[in-house]
């Protein structure tokens, strides 16, 4: 009968304390090695890029870090917490709206009225729902609240209702839809297919000067690292681990008295602040946001990226954003026309053979060296157990 | 040793019992727990089941079920393939509407959704394992210690091992593989780590479907005592077919049978019982096959 007995409290007090130590310790290497990764990456994003990239080229690393901000949130959404987020252009195009709304009406000065609404000419005066954001004390914090808002109440109706999996991404999808359809019938005060086009100044600086160009890169590559900040804190957190348990199992975690639906409501509106975060920055990065860069398309652009990369990890998702984005600007410059077959390979391929992404292949290699280690430390666990039952009868 | 000897005490008084009407034995049991063992801060429930039903589109998968689990029992509930054992239990937990009343000790259940229920104190397992195996054993137990926390202490990063969660690792006998990605524990000691959790959950109501489904003889061993240590400060009740099992552990036995209740009592008083040796068992059972165990 002792054989694998859970044994009674009283003959295993002894092993606790030696057991309770490792997890802080390795807590203090993985603090260490992420402040040296930040470090690397700082470096890399303020010294290396502007220093080796042209200012066209830098302009355009400036548009991927955009994308990758809004892959930092899809790997908490979908890869950490399981919601396969199809519309995060929804929350990107909220964000890059309220931003694109507010450098307009500053373009056109007190009082003045976009060029667009001059254009199609069935206005007198601005809608009242662009007043606000003449403000950039509500415009720049709408950029971010907004699409947060919006998550909120749409998560709350949905993840009550236990909608998931596949039901989830097409509702979300065709969100990205509705919105684009919204922004083209609405085309007086919104642009229409156009877009709000021609941003000139941000904050009264002028777009067109690349000194200028250059600090709204370096603005956001801050943003991106501090975005992943926030994100490796929410990873590591209790919360984190929470997350990961309800992507596994959410009954199981609703019979530990939690409620799953609120654990998913927080990622899905942290991931939608970040897409909105991204949006708004696009705008002065590229100087035009429009529905075909919202839609459905580019909605699961972003989701590819997250799954090349890795979508359970911190840093896959960026480094997937980036070099899909990257490699599409570089085959379409020299393939017109065949990126979306060799993109549209490559998220078939990753999900058919690598469902881990390209980050599963550096985990399996360093599982290796830690597989040895954590059986060297089973069996002297194991040791022990046998010590202790040796002690057993003789006591 | 010590459970073998407790165990055996256990069972050298149930044929004793034969003679005693249900209400006196619960009434006993009741009075008898919480002073033997001085727990002081959990209090000690029994659960009460009254007419309980369920039915899905006309069919009634329970069907008037009343049953008193009485507080410190290991209550085992017996009963053919789709005699309603797990449709109760997941009654009991809120997973399906049903109607009459379960109380836990005076909190009536129905009615509330399944995370106020267990916030009650009331835990349970399911037939197939529902650990989450991407996280370690440590990880597990400590967001099953978690249903209280508020969102700031969920923002923070877990430093060392929660007392609690200690605890329970010692009593499930995980101390050693407490880093270890639960996913890749032997079946047993899954088991083990399902009941840990609902040790740090603090539930004091444990209703467990089939723990030692496919488990080795040691493991069964292992979970029984694991079982009755437990029910030294909590009610346990357990779905099993294993008969051996529950032979060896039950303190009172529940046989379903087609939604309702068939029997009741000691091992030996449902053993004896002619209508579970024809429904249940399927045939009549001659004395000499009951285990001596029980005649002690």
């Amino acid at each position: 009968m002792t054989a694998v007995t859970p044994a009674p409290p009283s003959t295993a007090s002894a092993p606790a304390p030696a057991d309770s130590a490792p997890p802080s310790r390795s807590g203090g290497r993985s603090r260490l090695r992420a402040a040296v990764g930040f470090a690397f990456g700082a470096a890399l994003l303020f010294a290396v890029a502007p220093l080796a990239l042209s200012d066209f080229r830098l302009a355009l690393l400036a548009k991927y870090l955009c994308v990758a901000m809004v892959a930092v949130g899809i790997g908490i959404a979908w890869g950490r917490g399981g919601m396969l987020t199809l519309g995060q252009g929804v929350f990107f195009g909220l964000g890059g709206y309220a931003m694109a709304m507010h450098l307009k009406l500053a373009d056109a000065g007190p009082g003045g009225m976009p060029d667009f609404m001059q254009l199609y000419g069935q206005l007198d005066e601005l809608p009242v729902w662009w007043r606000p954001f003449a403000s950039p004390w509500f415009a720049l914090p709408a950029t971010v609240l907004l699409p947060m808002a919006f998550a909120f109440g749409l998560g709350s109706l949905v993840f009550r209702r236990r909608v998931r999996g596949a039901y989830f991404a097409i509702l979300s999808q065709a969100l990205a839809a509705a919105l684009v359809i919204l922004l083209i019938g609405q085309q007086g005060t919104t642009g229409g297919t156009n877009g709000l086009t021609d941003i000139q100044g941000f904050f009264g600086y002028d777009l067109d000067d690349p000194v200028n160009q250059r600090t709204v890169y370096f603005i956001i590559a801050g943003v991106l690292l501090a975005l992943l900040a926030l994100a490796r804190q929410l990873i590591h957190s209790r919360y984190g681990e929470l997350l990961v348990a309800v992507r596994d199992s959410e009954e199981r975690v609703r019979f530990l008295g939690y409620d799953p639906a609120s654990v998913k409501l927080v990622a899905y509106v942290v991931a939608a602040g970040m897409a909105g975060l991204a949006g708004a920055l696009f705008v002065p990065a590229v100087g035009i946001i429009s529905p075909a860069l919202i839609g459905i398309v580019p909605s699961i652009e972003f989701v590819i990226g997250v799954a090349v990369g890795g979508r359970a990890t911190l840093l896959g998702p960026v480094l997937g954003a980036v070099a899909v984005a990257w490699a599409r600007t570089a085959l379409s410059e020299r393939f017109p026309g065949t990126w979306t077959y060799l993109q549209g390979l490559l998220f078939v391929v990753v999900v058919a053979f690598l469902p881990g992404g390209l980050a599963a292949l550096w985990a399996l290699a360093r599982r290796r060296d830690v597989g040895e280690e954590q059986s060297r430390r089973g069996w002297s666990a194991l040791g022990r157990r046998r010590a202790e039952r040796a002690e057993v009868p003789t006591a | 040793m010590s459970e073998r000897t407790e165990r055996s005490e256990g069972r050298g008084r149930m044929p004793g019992q034969h003679g005693m009407s249900e209400r006196t034995e619960r009434s006993e049991g009741r009075e008898r727990m919480p002073s033997r063992h001085g727990m002081s801060d959990d209090r000690l429930d029994g659960l009460s089941v009254r007419d309980v039903r369920v039915s899905f589109d006309g069919f009634t998968a329970v069907d008037g079920v009343s049953l008193e689990v009485p507080a410190g029992d290991i209550r085992f509930l017996i009963g053919p393939n789709g005699a309603g054992k797990t449709t109760l239990v997941d009654a009991i937990t809120g997973l399906v509407r049903a109607t009459g009343s379960v109380c836990f000790g005076d909190q009536e259940l129905l009615g509330r959704p399944v995370h106020r229920i267990s916030r009650l104190g009331i835990g349970r397992t399911f037939q197939t394992s529902t650990i989450f195996e991407e996280l370690s054993v440590v990880q597990n137990l400590d967001i099953a210690a978690g249903g209280r926390r508020s969102w700031a202490t969920l923002a923070r990063r877990r430093r060392g091992i929660p007392d609690e969660v200690a605890a329970a690792l010692e009593t499930i006998g995980l101390t050693g593989r407490a880093d270890q990605l639960a996913g890749t524990l032997a079946h047993g000691q899954k088991q083990w780590l399902e009941i840990g959790m609902l040790l740090v959950q603090n539930a004091r109501l444990l209703l467990l479907d089939e723990p030692v489904a496919g488990m080795s003889h040691e493991e069964r061993d292992a979970t029984g005592a694991l079982l009755e240590t437990v029910s030294r400060d909590r009610t346990v009740v357990v779905i099993e077919h294993d008969m051996d099992f529950l032979r060896r552990f039950a303190r009172s036995v529940t046989v379903l049978h087609a939604g309702r209740v068939l029997s009741e009592g000691t091992v030996a008083q449902v053993q004896a019982d002619p209508r579970v040796q024809e429904v249940y068992l399927g045939h009549p059972v001659d004395a000499g096959s009951v285990p001596s165990g029980l005649e002690a």
